[in-house]
């Protein structure tokens, strides 16, 4: 087998297994409590009656390892179960159905903010390096280590200060529905991919302007110019064939990032976000909600990470000649 | 020929700790400097909290959203408390939890790591796969997914918090403590007969605490500004203790009305600006460490 291929193999094995004891991780976190859940949303004074009731109604009396493969069979299938808010009631709302067009939402204001900011960051993140210690690469430093320690919440109201309340250019709420249109959207998700956008730049051009910088100072760089090779021709024909395997890990490093960032950014403009979703439900303690979105977050976070994985692999000419 | 002995000059006596610690702060970059004053301003407010607020933490003093002026130096807040006295608490709560749980999170991870590292062996496997697996979802979503389960409290914040982050503590320890574990004097040691906890303690940890010391600060910032999110998120440390994050949630309907008095800045602002200040200047006293200790530069 080619040797590409055989590692690709097993990255994607490694990914798959970190899948399986990540959601193994998330299903027990619910069965780790001392005195288990039932007792802890009732109050330790339930009477064992009561218990049994709250625990045979949402099935938390049979086997925990049953309960997994049924809960895991049922995800890949696409059904998160039931939330427990209006359990007891006549209407049975299914997570899916919650959890769908929040999902598309979080998607949409993800993507946005990924066309925008991942051109932006290397750009910014390229003109840094080659010109090191310039007037602009000092300002552009100090700008984003002052981004990268001020909590998301607090530029997003800065943002929301000047450019929805001073300025009124943006409205200062992002309330979206499924009759929205397209461009309308757009608008009401620009504040909050705008946040998003200043957060992950700042990651981003850091850490291209360092891998680049590590790049540009390697010996092969230094016998290009020394053999009088232009400029562009050392960047595009020697720089750029080893930058591709950085460039994916700090791209893919920070998409991941975004799914930390969009929770609070989605809170602070009333965006109807799987982020959203999670704190409210994390609030009415609604576990199988919780769950759900904690999976997705999580899937998406190794996914993004693997993709890096992969793609640094596929792009080392090492691994592509092998000796 | 032994009347000739070479005429030593006298020895210097050797820099006392005091000394070298004045010629590294007199060779500090002004940022370093804003730095530590801030940092300095900051503990000193947590920790004279009560003698320097005018009112008391959760003491309601006035009606309900009074504008800054003479009295309350920052106005009051939606059910009339002092604003600035608030602020000031908060220091002390939000910090202090702050560093609580950094604190745990290092004695876990830090002597796990070491600890890993001396043994190696199917402890260490078995550590660094759960590791692993920790390391594979984010500190926030998990986090928020076991407040949830366990119920939010300040304990709870605290012991979640600090075994998130004991995983990313574990993982610096134990890679930095293999490459000290294999020196001579270790060795030395174990053939000495030393118990594991002075193996650890007076022969691994001194010599790996540099990068720990730094990891210390960005790890602060980053548990403070967790804990930030999650208090802002209405699931951290929960009324009526003061702290910032809360503060910034229960006063963002402020920031739509104009703001006519002294300070001219919307309240939000003010304890999210105490959250920002302080992670900044963490971060300019950790980079000049870290240039200092490791003589990083990335440029070569």
């Amino acid at each position: 087998m080619h040797p590409v291929l055989k590692t690709v193999l097993q990255r994607l094995g490694l990914g798959l297994l970190t899948l399986f004891v990540v959601s193994v991780m998330i299903f027990a976190s619910l069965e780790m409590l001392p005195g288990g859940f039932a007792e802890a949303i009732l109050g330790q004074g339930a009477t064992p009656e009561t218990v049994a009731a709250f625990n045979h109604q949402l099935g938390l009396d049979r086997p925990a390892a049953l309960r997994y493969f049924e809960w895991i069979g049922n995800v890949l299938h696409g059904d998160f179960g039931y939330s427990y808010a209006g359990a007891g009631g006549s209407i049975k709302k299914s997570v899916s159905a919650i959890i769908a067009p929040r999902l598309y939402n979080t998607f949409f204001l993800a993507i946005m903010t990924a066309i925008f900011a991942v051109p932006l960051a290397l750009f910014l993140g390229i003109m840094a390096a080659l010109h090191r210690n310039s007037l602009f690469d000092r300002a552009v430093n100090a700008a984003t280590l002052t981004t990268i320690a001020t909590p998301e919440f607090f530029i997003a109201y800065l943002l929301m200060f000047f450019f929805a309340i001073q300025l009124k250019w943006f409205p200062s709420l992002s309330t979206v529905s499924e009759g929205t249109s397209l461009l309308e959207h757009i608008y009401r998700a620009a504040l909050p991919s705008i946040t998003l956008t200043l957060v992950i730049v700042a990651h981003m051009m850091r850490m291209t302007r360092a891998a680049l910088i590590n790049l540009l100072a390697s010996p092969y760089m230094e016998m290009a110019r020394l053999k009088g090779v232009s400029q562009r021709d050392a960047i595009i024909h020697h720089a750029l064939p080893n930058a591709w395997a950085p460039i994916a890990t700090v791209i893919a490093f920070n998409l991941a990032y975004l799914v930390v960032g969009v929770v609070v950014v989605e809170v602070v403009f009333v965006y109807p976000g799987i982020g959203q979703l999670m704190v409210d439900s994390v609030s009415s303690r609604n576990m199988p909600v919780v769950q759900a979105c904690a999976l997705i977050f999580a899937a998406t976070y190794i996914l993004l990470n693997l993709s890096a994985d992969i793609v640094s692999i596929v792009t080392n000419p090492r691994l592509l000649h092998p000796k | 020929m032994t009347a000739q002995a070479p005429q030593l000059r006298s020895v210097r006596a050797r820099r006392t700790f005091w000394e070298n610690t004045k010629r590294t702060l007199a060779s500090a970059p002004i940022s370093a400097w804003f730095g530590m004053i801030v940092i300095l301003i900051y503990v000193l407010a947590a920790i004279f909290a009560p003698w320097l607020a005018p009112h008391g933490e959760a003491e309601v003093v006035g009606k309900a959203y009074q504008p800054a002026g003479e009295q309350f130096f920052l106005g009051t807040d939606q059910i009339g408390r002092d604003l600035f006295s608030r602020l000031i608490y908060g220091a002390r709560n939000t910090i202090g939890i702050a560093f609580l749980t950094t604190l745990l999170s290092f004695a876990i991870g830090g002597t796990l790591g070491v600890l890993t590292a001396l043994k190696r062996g199917w402890l260490d496997q078995a550590i660094s796969r759960v590791v692993d697996a920790f390391l594979a979802i984010p500190v926030l979503i998990f986090a928020l997914m076991l407040l949830a389960v366990a119920g939010k409290s300040i304990l709870n914040l605290i012991l979640i918090l600090a075994l998130l982050d004991s995983t990313r503590v574990f993982r610096l320890a134990r890679a930095t403590a293999l490459n000290v574990v294999v020196m001579d004097y270790v060795e030395a040691a174990k053939l000495r007969g030393e118990k594991m906890g002075w193996i650890i303690f007076k022969e691994v940890l001194p010599n790996i605490l540099p990068p720990l010391i730094t990891e210390f600060g960005l790890r602060f910032c980053f548990v403070f500004l967790t804990i930030a999110a999650l208090s802002f998120l209405g699931v951290g440390i929960q009324p009526p203790t003061a702290d910032w994050g809360s503060m910034v949630a229960e006063s963002k309907t402020l920031i739509t009305f104009p703001v006519r008095t002294f300070p001219w800045i919307p309240a939000p602002f003010y304890p999210a600006m105490a959250i920002a200040l302080l992670t900044v200047a963490i971060n300019f006293v950790v980079d000049w460490f870290l240039h200092k200790t490791s003589g990083l530069r990335d440029e070569k």
